[in-house]
């Protein structure tokens, strides 16, 4: 999350947007085989999803179920990765716990990117009254540092996993609105607006098929980082005891789980620890990489 | 300047404002009747809810509950707590020190920790040292608080028992926390740091001060770090505001009883007035805290004009 805040700062230098050339489609995949960065995080981010979305096929067991005579016990040929205080399959409640904070990740960057793209292309393409109106709430919403919004949205909204989504959602909107209002205004200027709104083209028109496919290029690698932070964001509610309940599994409600046992079995906050942190580097280094080859200028 | 102060001061203004309304209406905001959250998990009958709506002055007009809301706290009223009844204004003040110096602890190793990185990473452009640098910048970002704090536990309070687990009082006790605090945020500076330092060697003006002979030393001390570090100043001043609510999460973990650990208590115990409360005081200090930045941030570099 405090990437995603910090990125804010650069809204203005996203507005240089790269110039464009023909044939970059191609050059574009090309330049994406050849960059480290983005092969490791692919590879490594597929893998997880693979991982994720084949739990029931991998583990024989239940996310839920208890092995009562098989409490604690270190990772084993049974119990790949050990089990827990109530004996449950630490593996199998990873595998399981992925879905969610994968699920949370990319909700609540669906929602914060399409309420902030959208505003920040009033803002930037209309201008006027709505750009201030817009602006100040944005600075309402930054006055709330870090994780402290998302608790704010939870402590209205009530705690459960559902607005987990909607609070780090919510309290991502800012990071994008900049950027786009920023590009916005950019391409603004541009002959090809100019003539589209000559030719009767309605704002929304122009807004829709003109100015946003020109300000993807950032929203790709805002976002892209954005999924990252709203992991990071999302486990750190559901650690608080803020977001998924007992006895379901999530990341970072395992590692509350198991900080008691940290004495004694360390594995059982390792190994969840160890989920978030691959799967946050390698969602970073993909959009890193995504970052060099789309807008080299861009510096989060 | 003083036409800069002024201008950056009135933008303030609304955002201030903004932000009064916005924690004053999270009690409308919050599903169900006001009185019934005041309540908390409290039985509630038609006749005591009356009374807390008379009480509390919820029959009067949206707006001058408001007014009211906050005449009281710029008083210093901020209600009482509804779960302890002790002013919620006493307990934040009671709480802030432990939280200030967990931040101010966490910011001190984030800058010394990434400023260094970031010098080094850039002065070895395109090295192996370079790509080590940044490779440690990528995993102190991605790793998350919570992870980082039971790493360090792990290591140093459980295998080496050098430093204790849990706790406040004391620069042992402050060593932890305030390191896990800082991994994230001095990754990210390290980047930065490295971007600008990159940026300003490649200014004209180095390549003058080569010319001139002056030793490259005196030529990274004197002219790159000085450009390279000004927009650093902000990013710290950002940075802060991040340690205050990340503190909400390292005080947590470790039992440390600040602001942070609080507001989660609170969260959790639907404790309304404390967490509105809690939620006007960190958020109009961090307001403060980067006016106080963008003011510093124009004293230090003069090019910085208000616009």
């Amino acid at each position: 999350m405090s990437e995603a805040r910090l990125s804010a700062a650069n809204a203005a230098k996203l507005a240089k947007l790269p110039d464009r050339r023909s044939g970059r489609t191609a050059r574009f995949f090309k330049r994406i085989l050849h960059s480290r960065n983005v092969l490791a995080g692919a590879v490594v981010l597929g893998a997880v999803i693979l991982l994720v979305a084949l739990a029931e096929q991998i583990s024989p067991y239940e996310p839920t179920q208890q092995f009562r005579r098989q409490r604690l016990q270190p990772p084993n040929a049974e119990f790949l990765l050990g089990t827990d205080n109530l004996g449950r399959d630490i593996l199998t409640r990873i595998l399981y716990g992925g879905r969610v904070s994968l699920q949370v990740g990319i909700v609540s960057v669906a929602i914060g990117a399409t309420l902030g793209t959208l505003l920040g292309l009033i803002a930037g393409y209309i201008g006027g009254w709505s750009d201030i109106l817009i602006m100040r709430f944005i600075d309402m919403m930054l006055a709330f540092p870090g994780i402290l919004l998302a608790l704010v949205i939870i402590a209205v909204l009530g705690r459960n996993l559902q607005n987990v989504m909607i609070a780090v959602g919510l309290s991502s909107i800012p990071v994008y609105t900049r950027v786009l209002r920023g590009s916005a205004l950019s391409v603004k200027q541009f002959d090809f607006i100019v003539a589209a709104q000559a030719l009767g083209a309605s704002s929304w028109r122009v807004m829709a098929r003109h100015v946003l496919p020109n300000t993807l290029a950032p929203i790709i690698v805002v976002a892209t980082n954005g999924v990252a932070g709203a992991i990071i964001a999302g486990a750190a509610l559901s650690f608080l005891g803020l977001g998924q309940q007992p006895p379901d599994p999530e990341w970072g409600l395992m590692l509350n789980e198991g900080r008691a046992y940290i004495r004694v079995a360390a594995w059982v906050t390792t190994y969840p620890g160890l989920a978030i942190m691959l799967t946050v580097l390698s969602i970073n280094l993909l959009g890193d990489g995504l970052r060099d080859i789309l807008d080299p200028r861009l510096k989060l | 300047m003083n036409k800069y102060l002024a201008g950056r001061l009135l933008q303030t203004v609304p955002t201030v404002f903004l932000v009064t309304v916005a924690v004053f209406l999270m009690l409308h905001l919050t599903p169900g009747d006001p009185a019934e959250v005041f309540l908390g998990d409290k039985r509630s009958s038609p006749e005591l809810l009356e009374k807390v709506r008379e009480d509390m002055g919820l029959n009067r007009p949206l707006h001058v509950q408001y007014l009211s809301y906050m005449g009281n706290a710029l008083r210093g009223d901020l209600g009482r707590s509804l779960q302890t009844n002790v002013p919620v204004m006493e307990q934040i003040l009671n709480r802030l020190p432990w939280t200030i110096e967990l931040a101010a602890a966490a910011l001190l190793i984030a800058a010394v920790f990434g400023i260094s990185l970031g010098i080094i990473a850039a002065l070895n452009h395109n090295t192996v040292i370079d790509t080590l640098a940044m490779a440690l910048a990528l995993v102190g970002i991605s790793m998350p608080v919570y992870w980082s704090s039971l790493l360090l536990i792990l290591l140093f309070a459980v295998q080496l028992r050098v430093l204790p687990a849990i706790g406040q009082g004391g620069v042992e006790r402050l060593i932890l926390p305030a390191t896990a605090l800082a991994l994230v945020s001095a990754g990210s500076l390290a980047r930065m740091v490295r971007s600008s330092m990159l940026e300003a060697l490649n200014q004209e003006f180095v390549l003058t001060a080569r010319a001139k002979g002056i030793s490259e030393r005196r030529v990274v001390i004197r002219h790159v770090l000085r450009n390279a570090l000004i927009p650093v100043v902000t990013i710290l001043g950002l940075m802060l505001g991040n340690m205050l609510s990340g503190a909400v999460i390292t005080e947590t973990i470790f039992a440390r009883l600040g602001i942070g650990q609080k507001y989660v208590e609170a969260v959790l115990q639907k404790d309304f007035t404390m967490v509105q409360g809690t939620t006007l005081f960190i958020a109009l200090m961090y307001v403060f805290v980067n006016i106080v930045v963008d003011i510093v941030y124009a004293f230090i570099d003069p090019r910085i004009r208000y616009v």
